[in-house]
């Protein structure tokens, strides 16, 4: 790990500051993904801002009637908030099907949105890759794609976004809300949070450089059944190969996303429309312009089926 | 350098760390507390779980500095040889390990997940998000699911769990 200098940030808008008066300076939450980053030298921050003292960590109601998660709300606590529990069950789902439950008494919120990819040769520092080293090219395009993207791919990056609870808040219609370092504030949809990778596979969303996330707000609830359903190479402990979140009314109406398919949690909201039609029709709106490889065309069929079995279960 | 003060098993240890020092070589390399065990160092095993105010966390992931004032226990401060935690009391008489690596973090996990079950945390495997939390044996599994041992001693780490949440309950 390369050194660096740390301070604990006091305020939401002095730790935005204080990220834009230092170069090379990065937030630190849970630490589970850059710490795990910094030891590999892909992340080499030389001054760390943590922000586990301020003061986000509460979950409040709205006065819409949503619920408004502070960033450093850890992955557990959200899981198991009541409210979550019983109006918004596919993100309590998503969030206990991701990492361990060690790994969830630390992983706050905002840094579950920030993680970044799981792709093998992301990690591995001796290969060419464009969202590590920028212009250094792709070494996974060609390799080994098992369990990489197969829509919203570019020539540059076929990486996926491997967050579980990414997928539920992008069916809840989420909204992360910020601080710049000029004090402003501002609300992104989470559709326009993540980026697809295009020729900047390393800039990954729309945060600007010093942007701090204080909170991500869910709307007022739809009710409906929610079901997040992940498929993985083992039954516990394990990233996905697929996911499918999803919310279905009584009259088979609804919305869904996916993961494990994109370079951010997929939904097309023309596919929603789809949904009493059945998975068929569902998976091909979803899915329509993908890209696969030979190793991962599986995820076309394996995406119909979850969604045949979640869509069955949401009747049963 | 940096200076931070930890609570370690009950007693207050005052330490001087290179600021990138994780929470587990500040235990290890400086505590001296060797029982909490380095298996991947990046949170793939669950080998270096420990508690941090009650909660089990990894602690290959996280830095010493960014636990000022917090208490930690180890399987050290668990209990003693001469007088065993029930869960380290339950692991032996179910042999509930063959190498050992693993078995500090597994404790450590083991005792967080009754806690967590008692609280009314759900798991993945929860077929119900809203009534209270049963210690069955596929919650137990789920919920040790970030605690690998090479040597598979799984089934009987069960037993061994499995008996303490009797017992408490
Ligand atoms: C072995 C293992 C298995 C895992 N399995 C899964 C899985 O199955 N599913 C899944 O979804 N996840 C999984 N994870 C990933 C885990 O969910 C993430 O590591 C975690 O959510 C990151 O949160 P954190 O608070 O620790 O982030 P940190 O590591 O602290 O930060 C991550 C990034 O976010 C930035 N950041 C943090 N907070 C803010 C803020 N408030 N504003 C702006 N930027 C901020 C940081 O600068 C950093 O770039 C796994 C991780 C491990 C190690
Ligand atoms: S797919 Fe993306 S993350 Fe993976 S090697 Fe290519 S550029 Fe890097
Ligand atoms: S050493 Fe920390 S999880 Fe493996
Ligand atoms: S007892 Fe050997 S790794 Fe678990």
């Amino acid at each position: 790990m390369r050194s660096f200098t740390y301070e604990r940030a006091s305020s939401p808008a002095e730790a935005a500051a204080a990220a834009m008066r230092t170069e090379g300076a990065r937030f630190i939450a849970g630490g589970t993904n850059l710490l795990d980053l910094m030891k590999l030298e892909i992340e080499t921050p030389t001054h760390l801002i943590d922000v586990n003292g301020l003061a986000l960590d509460k979950i409040e109601t709205t006065t819409e009637g949503g619920l408004r998660i502070g960033a450093l709300v850890r992955n557990t606590d959200l899981a198991a908030d009541e409210r979550v529990r019983r109006d918004y069950g596919l993100l309590s789902r998503a969030l206990l099907a991701g990492a361990s439950g060690q790994l969830r008494n630390k992983a706050t919120t905002a840094g579950n949105l920030l993680q970044r990819t799981r792709c093998p040769y992301f990690y591995d520092t001796n290969q060419p890759c464009n969202k590590r080293q920028p212009g250094s090219g792709c070494a996974a395009i060609g390799g080994f794609t098992r369990p990489l993207a197969v829509i919203g791919t570019s020539d540059a990056c076929i990486a996926t976004h491997p967050s579980d609870m990414a997928v539920a808040m992008r069916a809840l219609d989420a909204t992360v809300e910020t601080v710049r370092s000029d004090g402003t504030v501002r609300g992104i949809p989470i559709a326009e949070f993540h980026r697809l990778p295009g020729d900047t596979p390393h800039i990954e969303t729309t945060l600007v450089p010093g942007e701090l996330i204080t909170a991500v707000t869910l709307p007022k609830p739809v009710g409906g059944k929610h079901i997040y359903r992940k498929v993985r190479d083992r039954a516990s402990y394990a990233f996905a190969l697929v996911s499918v979140g999803a919310i279905v009314q009584r009259d088979g109406t609804g919305r869904v996303a996916l993961g494990g398919v994109a370079h951010r949690p997929w939904r097309v909201e023309a596919a929603d429309a789809e949904m009493p039609r059945g998975a068929k029709a569902v998976a091909e709106r979803l899915l329509a312009g993908a890209r696969p490889t030979d190793e991962n065309a599986f995820k076309l069929p394996l995406v119909e089926r979850t969604l045949g079995a979640v869509l069955a279960e949401a009747k049963g | 350098m940096s200076k931070v003060t930890l609570t370690v098993n009950g007693a207050n240890r005052e330490l001087e760390l290179d600021t990138r020092t994780t929470l587990l070589d500040a235990l290890r390399e400086h505590l001296q507390l060797t029982g909490t065990k380095k298996g991947c160092d990046h949170g793939q095993c669950g080998a270096c779980t420990v508690m941090v105010d009650g909660q089990r966390i990894n602690s290959c992931l996280t830095l010493a500095v960014m636990h000022e004032g917090d208490e930690i226990t180890t399987i050290e401060g668990l209990g003693t040889p001469g007088n065993l935690h029930p869960m380290q009391a339950a692991f032996v008489k179910h042999d509930g390990y063959q190498c050992g690596y693993c078995t500090p973090g597994q404790i450590c996990s083991a005792v967080a997940v009754l806690n967590e079950i008692k609280a009314g945390i759900p798991s993945h495997v929860s077929a119900d998000l809203t009534v209270a939390q049963q210690t069955t044996a596929a919650e137990l599994r789920e919920r040790m699911s970030g605690n690998i041992c090479r040597c598979g001693a799984y089934s009987n780490i069960l037993d061994a769990i499995t008996e303490v949440a009797g017992g408490q309950t």
